[in-house]
């Protein structure tokens, strides 16, 4: 047929081969100009290049002997498997391998979960710093507990019967087509156990997001952009002003709505500072495109929308000097990080997050700078009348951003 | 390879009319061809070269996970801009991440997975001559090269391929100026997806009309192997949720080129006020995940349906609950449809919504749990053969059960904050659909080798294949869940920027040696697959002692499948260790009449006159022995 003409063709051969040929030729002609080239200009990036492909070689050499040696491994094996037959004894009987290779590869494997449970389930985030986390918490344990008796039970079951009942020709199976009580068992059994689950998720999940709604004893703006966030924190007034993002410019950043009499005094941050034991609630924007908040430290998590402001309330609990101590690391900082693909930098859009007294915060918060910069002011020629243009400002005031 | 010696019903006319001038030429025979075998190979093929292409990229970007400040001079060979001084430039990572998830959940276990084994098994085990529209099928094929030819393509435009991630979220792939990749490589990426959602429909309209239409003489729903059942349901969703994701990407290539705002507001890009009012994106979202997620059931529904047969028939036993598989399967596809939202729990979604989508989540848990359970009861006291397609069916129920348990955390909204985006998220996937499914599709490759290319593939080769493979993608997906649990993002080009994070470097070069021995594993595949087609040992009719009517068919492809009437079929696939029964296994094509020592009255359920009969020879029989 047309494959094995096209496999057989003389033709097709030495063409392959010249083609072949003529490509590591070319290559390597490729490479000896430029070995050249570069030799009178910059002699170490050749020797470089030079030494690359010797430890590519070396590399495909190793594949080869790899190859090679699983090539002979088979061949023994095949040679033994028939040798056995000649003497008119049974072959290697690959059942019997097979299931002794799953047994063992459960007993190893559960060391291995085990192992990984212990050793790197130490490594993971240290105890909820927000109310809400230690529910978020407690919800996590009580799944992880079922599923992970789920998990063993189930892995246990299938390699245990993949060994038991490896095949032979001296059994038949069990005729077994279906057990109606038993298949009832277990569709019940799981679908309580997943309502115990939705109920007590569907309740954490109520708790948490419904009051994000309700304004926090602080509210904080958190803006993000390619590839930075910007906070802002109300001034005297405690309340933040509005915000529109078509007056964006280089001096205002943010869109910020001078006119709008509580915009005048907010305030600009470097570090998200935030009292203990206070709800806080992050406004959250983005100006380009989709970020996401992520301060896991706090179990806490919400998009940043452009055009869709979102937010969301909670109250730490644990200070950074305490969780210092606690985590026992002297350098331990809680953060907010990008966790929404947003472009080239993503991996790097962090911001230190500091929990701290109300007695230091009130420090830290009078030392901050306005938004309205002198500069700003120049620009939007507020100084004199600012007075007059209240009442109007308050009207527009959107009522997201309270 | 001559035309079919004797005609069935439709077919005659069309093989008639072309006998004369129907002439095997190479072109018709493996490039145009409109024969469902050999159009299954040829999605088999592109689809493991797409594999291919898809676990080098992850292998390129694990390479800058685990050596984020070392220089790969080589890179720089090969990839030149894209690797400046020897390492991935962030961009360029990000292109790798969203073009190896694109290939692998639409080229390989999308169209590579659902396209051969659908094309390959509805005719052969429903006992039909062919597709219903074999052109259709044709066509099917060669948008979905198509699809995979610009894909491939993106990455030699100038700014590189796509980049915002797999799920191409507007506005960063809205906006050319958010990152090189959402220019001329999202575009690109646009193009393929309309192809390759093209070539879907069409191959998914033609699967459901073939399984309703075309099966032979007494191949009623209940009596079609649950492969079928799979392949069916899944071109049902395909042909529900594909619509939807066109419709999501024409309304963002209006955006892209038209200057519309269906999912752009209030865009302030680089310091500069964009024109665009009035959108959302969220629109997007629940448009791309209303196919999304019944998109991870169109991958892992057929490996479910695949290894089910396998398992049924290297455990010498009947699937254990074939009525309950069946329903878990409808349910799961029902369910499917409703569950979208649980991809959006934090993308500022109303928290109402998210509790309704959290309880339609954990529900599908309950028919996937049956599922699992029928595996585990089809194995108890088989007489396991082991064979390389047997291992690989296993392997599907164990990492199913290892990635849909940590579903179970992720399902939970209130889990789900601080889960989301994670490691954790990388890990969960990349079991339960990434490598269950994958292992699905080496099941069948194995199991149904024989039939494809008519001959074996080596099993020694095999078991290599498979344990290295298992135990490797367990070594790489098993720590990604701590990583997770501390709050690791997926997406990060690197964790060097993170004090916290830098603990996580030596995991991290672990995983990725894991992963390239892995790879390794599929060179061995690759070479048993190649070296099999030609050299490999010939096949027999029946090499598994299987039940289903694929291997009735003769070992040599004929145009038509059965010379002769297509055979009649009279019972369920799987009767294997039938007790009274001589062999282990009686096909479907022997009636009852034949196997009178082995009936059971449970065979004529719906069958009052067999039933009758059955109990007349059944007395009869009792006089018999009670006389002896």
């Amino acid at each position: 047929m047309g494959f094995k003409k096209l496999i057989n063709s003389k033709k097709i051969v030495t063409l392959l081969s010249m083609f072949l040929l003529l490509g590591t030729n070319m290559l390597m002609a490729q490479d000896v100009a430029t070995a050249q080239g570069t030799s009178t200009a910059t002699s170490p990036d050749s020797a470089d290049k030079s030494g690359m492909w010797t430890s590519v070689g070396y590399y495909f050499l190793l594949f080869l002997v790899a190859g090679v040696c699983i090539v002979i491994l088979g061949k023994i094996l095949k040679v033994y498997d028939l040798t056995q037959k000649m003497q008119g004894k049974k072959g290697i009987n690959w059942n019997n391998i097979m299931g002794f290779v799953c047994i063992i590869f459960l007993i190893a494997g559960l060391y291995g979960a085990v192992w990984s449970l212990t050793e790197q389930g130490s490594m993971t985030l240290p105890e909820a710093a927000s109310v809400h986390g230690v529910d978020t918490d407690n919800m996590f344990t009580v799944t992880a507990i079922l599923t992970l008796i789920v998990f063993f039970i189930t892995q246990i079951l299938l390699f245990g019967f993949a060994f038991v009942y490896r095949g032979s020709d001296k059994r038949k199976a069990y005729y077994l087509p279906h057990n109606n009580t038993i298949e009832k068992i277990w569709t019940i059994i799981p679908a309580a156990v997943l309502t115990v689950l939705v109920v007590f998720g569907f309740f954490t999940w109520q708790k948490i997001e419904n009051s994000t709604e309700v304004k926090g004893d602080l509210n904080i703006d958190v803006t993000g952009h390619q590839f930075a966030w910007e906070l802002r924190y109300p001034g005297k007034d405690g309340v933040l002003g509005s915000l529109d993002y078509k007056l964006t410019n280089a001096n205002n950043k943010l869109g910020i709505n001078f006119k709008d009499p509580k915009s005048l005094d907010d305030l600009q941050a470097d570090t998200l500072v935030i009292p203990v034991n206070k709800s806080i609630r992050l406004n959250i924007h983005a100006q380009d495109v989709i970020h996401s908040v992520y301060m896991p430290h706090f179990r806490l998590q919400q998009n940043a929308v452009p055009g869709l402001p979102t937010f969301f309330k909670f109250i730490p609990t644990i200070t950074t000097a305490e969780m210092r101590v606690r985590t026992d690391n002297p350098k331990f900082e809680y953060l907010l990080y990008c966790n929404k693909i947003c472009g080239g930098i993503h991996y790097n859009m962090q911001k230190v997050v500091r929990v701290v007294t109300a007695e230091e915060y009130q420090d830290w918060i009078a030392k901050q700078r306005p938004y309205l910069t002198d500069k700003l002011r120049t620009e939007l020629k507020l100084a004199a009348n600012k007075s007059t243009s209240a009442p109007q400002a308050a009207a527009n005031r959107l009522a997201l951003n309270n | 390879m001559s035309t079919l010696a004797v005609h069935d019903h439709g077919i005659v006319h069309h093989e008639e009319g072309h006998e004369h001038h129907h002439k095997q030429t190479f072109l018709n025979t493996y490039v145009f061809s409109q024969d469902h075998k050999m159009i299954a190979k040829q999605f088999l093929i592109t689809g493991i070269t797409m594999a291919f292409i898809g676990m080098t990229l992850s292998l390129l970007f694990r390479i800058q996970l685990a050596y984020p400040d070392k220089s790969f001079p080589l890179l720089e060979t090969l990839l030149g801009r894209f690797a400046p001084g020897g390492r991935l430039s962030p961009d360029f990572y990000m292109s790798l991440v969203t073009i190896h998830g694109t290939i692998m959940v639409f080229f390989v276990l999308t169209a590579g997975l659902s396209g051969t084994f659908a094309n390959l098994l509805i005719p052969l085990q429903i006992g039909a001559r062919d597709m219903a529209s074999p052109f259709v099928n044709m066509l099917s094929y060669w948008f979905f090269l198509l699809a995979s030819v610009v894909m491939v393509s993106s990455f030699f435009v100038q700014k590189g391929p796509a980049s915002g991630g797999w799920t191409i979220y507007p506005p960063l792939s809205a906006l050319p100026k958010a990152m090189p990749g959402s220019g001329e490589g999202m575009t690109l990426w646009l193009i393929s997806m309309v192809f390759f959602i093209a070539s879907s429909l069409m191959g998914g309209i033609n699967y459901i009309s073939t399984v309703l239409n075309m099966r032979t003489k007494g191949m009623d729903l209940w009596k079609m192997p649950l492969t079928i059942w799979a392949l069916f349901l899944t071109a049902v969703l395909g042909v529900l949720a594909f619509p939807v994701l066109v419709a999501g990407v024409v309304l963002l290539i209006f955006d892209r080129s038209f200057g519309t705002s269906f999912y752009l507001s209030d865009i302030v890009l680089n310091g500069q006020v964009q024109p665009f009012e009035g959108g959302s994106p969220i629109l997007f979202q629940h448009l791309f995940w209303f196919l999304g997620h019944p998109e991870v059931y169109i991958i892992i529904m057929p490996a479910m349906g695949i290894s089910s047969e396998i398992l049924a028939v290297n455990s010498r036993k009947p699937i254990f609950g074939y009525h309950a598989m069946v329903y878990s399967l409808i349910g799961i596809s029902v369910l499917s449809f409703i569950v979208w939202g649980h991809h959006m729990f934090v993308t500022g979604m109303n928290p109402f919504l998210g509790g309704v989508f959290m309880i339609t989540t954990l529900i599908i848990a309950v028919p996937s749990a049956v599922k699992t359970f029928n595996w585990l009861a089809t194995l108890w006291r088989g007489n396991i053969r082991f064979t390389p397609a047997m291992l690989f069916a296993i392997g599907l129920v164990s990492f199913f059960i290892s990635g849909g348990l940590t579903g179970i955390f992720l399902g939970n909204a209130a889990l789900d904050i601080n889960l989301h985006d994670t490691y954790f998220v990388v890990a969960h996937f990349h079991l339960v659909m990434g490598s269950a499914a994958i292992f699905g599709m080496l099941a069948g490759v194995y199991h149904w080798f024989p039939k494809m290319f008519r001959r074996m593939m080596d099993e020694r080769l095999g078991y290599l294949h498979f344990w290295i493979t298992f135990i490797g993608a367990y070594l790489v997906f098993f720590p990604m869940h701590f990583m997770g649990l501390d709050g690791v993002p997926r997406r990060y080009y690197a964790f060097t920027e993170f004090e916290s994070m830098k603990r996580w470097l030596t995991v991290n070069t672990f995983i990725t040696w894991a992963a390239i021995m892995s790879g390794f594993a599929q060179v061995v595949f690759i070479f048993n697959f190649v070296y099999s087609i030609f050299f490999g040992k010939k096949a027999t009719q029946n090499p598994w002692e299987a039940n289903t009517l694929e291997w009735t068919t003769p070992v040599e492809h004929i145009h038509g499948n059965w010379p002769g009437e297509i055979p009649t079929v009279y019972r369920w696939p799987y009767d294997y260790s039938k007790p009274g029964h001589d062999g282990d296994f009686i096909p479907q094509t022997v009636p009852y009449s034949q196997t009178m020592t082995s009936n059971l009255p449970h065979d004529f359920e719906d069958n009052p006159a067999g039933l009758e009969e059955y109990n007349k020879w059944a007395s009869a029989n009792k006089i018999n022995e009670q006389v002896k």
